[in-house]
């Protein structure tokens, strides 16, 4: 019995996936425009300028959120990793792989985004900032995924290798985060202090938030989209990939 | 059991004395990548002396990541791995057992031979011996570590190159710390911390690596 | 208008990481909607292989 219901997860669910994310990415998609929509011409028309950073300080509304959202795809990458490695729910290996390519691209955003505002705030486009730095760290952690998992042909083996790499990765993100809080404190040297965001206006902060939804959707969106490409690349000999091709003609 | 982790341990150590070019190999590249340093920088001896600590814990971190393509790569080939899958004790033990014996092979000369490159570069002798200090406690983490990203590429193609990408950004903290420990006594600070730090981390990887290091293998040879 | 695309004198910075982001996130959708493009004609190709060897 027990076998059966495996058996029955094992081949219905891609399909169930694929057709319920088809429904989703839409309604996520309409969300992404509507909030970037509303999210830019906050940030960039209404909100008035810092009084210390002029207009500069507008990098922000994509800064924090692009670097909220990198970190965040990380965790939720490695927690996906292990689920599709302890219970082999391919379904959740697929999630794994679907998010890298966007986690990374975020965390490329974050430090983009971030080299440009430093610049006219510091002077300087890279500081050896902890969170400059870990975030780079983190961007490699991305690469070394990315690469595992194309390095193996062998589906099977490059989620299931790809997925440890994941996990040590997600161990070893707060060593690095406190280890180079930690250098960074000790080498102080430079009259660069890098502070927080100053205190927010009500506006600045509405407008970061709706940045932060938007990074949300549009991370949901285009997950669910490679999500699906993937598993119809996986499953290509499935019954059900085919009924869904002659559906879609 | 202890028996036959003994006899593995010294299978591996045999194997690497009968050919000790692959050991030479490493300690010569730790050696030149230093010696290269000063011809990039330029010769001042106290600007030297002040980076001395970074340089010799990156070319040890690039060393020990060179060596780590052998780790496992010619038990691979001819079979012994899978053979080890087959054998009563755990293969976390059996892989950290490996690991040691790449430790003693590849870690250790580089500590043996830090002092050497660290006179070069004008380290006094406290620095000196805080950096072996810090390299003793510091390589097996490098090893450990390293461990996974072998076990990971086994039978890839351009693994070496792989290995690289997968390993030296988990190698940021053991080299903060090293290098660290050399630095605040080069300025006249306590590098307690930085040892208690690094003894913590390599005990965290002794016990959490080989079980990473055992999944990845068996992944790779499924 | 120009006041706007000025932004206080921080245009290179400003635009540069908003039109930087804009055009990587496009890049982005359109290679998804191209692989998928392409994947869908691939499995059309080879359902028609196999429906041929059927007759």
């Amino acid at each position: 019995m027990s076998e059966r219901s495996i058996q029955w997860f094992r081949f219905t669910a891609p399909a169930n996936f694929y057709d319920l994310a088809g429904r989703l990415v839409p309604w996520f998609a309409a969300l992404t425009v509507a909030l970037f929509a509303a999210g830019l011409y906050l940030g960039l028309v209404v909100a008035p300028p810092d009084y210390q950073q002029g207009d500069s300080y507008r990098i922000m509304y994509i800064h924090v959120p692009t670097a909220w959202m990198g970190m965040f795809l990380y965790v939720l990458m490695a927690i996906y990793a292990a689920i599709g490695l302890i219970w082999r729910i391919k379904m959740a290996e697929i999630m794994a792989k679907a998010i890298a390519p966007t986690g990374a691209l975020m965390t490329f955003f974050a430090l983009w985004t971030g080299a440009l505002w430093g610049r006219p705030t510091w002077g300087v486009f890279w500081v050896w900032d902890a969170r400059l730095t870990s975030m780079l760290i983190l961007l490699f952690l991305y690469l070394g995924y990315m690469a595992l998992h194309a390095a193996i042909d062998d589906r099977q083996r490059a989620s299931n290798a790809s997925a440890v790499l994941a996990m040590v990765g997600v161990v070893n993100v707060p060593i690095i985060y406190f280890s180079v809080q930690w250098w960074n404190t000790l080498h102080q040297g430079a009259s660069i202090t890098v502070t927080d965001a100053p205190t927010m206006a009500t506006i600045m902060f509405v407008t970061l938030l709706i940045m932060t939804l938007a990074a949300w959707m549009y991370s949901i969106a285009v997950v669910l989209a490679r999500a699906r490409i993937e598993v119809l690349e996986r499953e290509r000999k499935a019954s059900w990939v085919k009924e869904r091709l002659e559906a879609e003609t | 059991m202890f028996r036959s982790l003994f006899a593995l341990l010294r299978r591996d150590l045999t194997l690497a004395l009968r050919r000790p070019q692959d050991a030479l190999t490493v300690v010569g590249f730790f050696v030149v990548v230093v010696a290269l340093f000063p011809l990039g920088i330029g010769p001042d001896p106290e600007f030297l002396r002040s980076l001395a600590p970074g340089v010799l814990w990156v070319a040890a971190l690039l060393a020990v990541m060179l060596s780590l393509e052998r780790l496992f790569s010619d038990d691979y080939r001819d079979g012994t791995l899978e053979q080890m899958l087959l054998v009563p004790e755990p293969l976390g033990l059996l892989v950290l057992t490996k690991t040691f014996a790449h430790w003693l092979i590849t870690g250790l000369p580089l500590v043996l031979i830090s002092p050497l490159l660290a006179v070069q570069l004008n380290l006094r002798a406290d620095e000196i011996v805080m950096l072996m200090l810090a390299l003793l406690l510091g390589t097996p983490i490098l090893s450990l570590i390293g461990s996974i990203g072998a076990a990971l590429t086994l039978g890839l193609r351009g693994g070496g190159v792989l290995i690289a990408l997968l390993i030296l950004p988990l190698y940021a903290p053991p080299l903060i710390l090293g290098a660290g420990a050399v630095d605040a006594v080069m300025h006249g600070a306590s590098a307690q911390a930085h040892l208690s730090l690094l003894g913590a981390m390599m005990v965290f990887a002794l016990f959490a690596t080989p079980w990473a290091t055992a999944a990845a293998v068996r992944i790779m040879l499924d | 208008m120009m006041e706007f695309l000025a932004m206080g004198g921080y245009a290179p910075y400003v635009w540069g990481s908003y039109l930087v982001m804009a055009g990587l996130l496009v890049v982005e959708m359109v290679q998804l909607r191209y692989r998928r493009r392409s994947l869908m004609g691939w499995l059309r190709r080879m359902a028609r292989l196999t429906d041929q060897e059927a007759k």
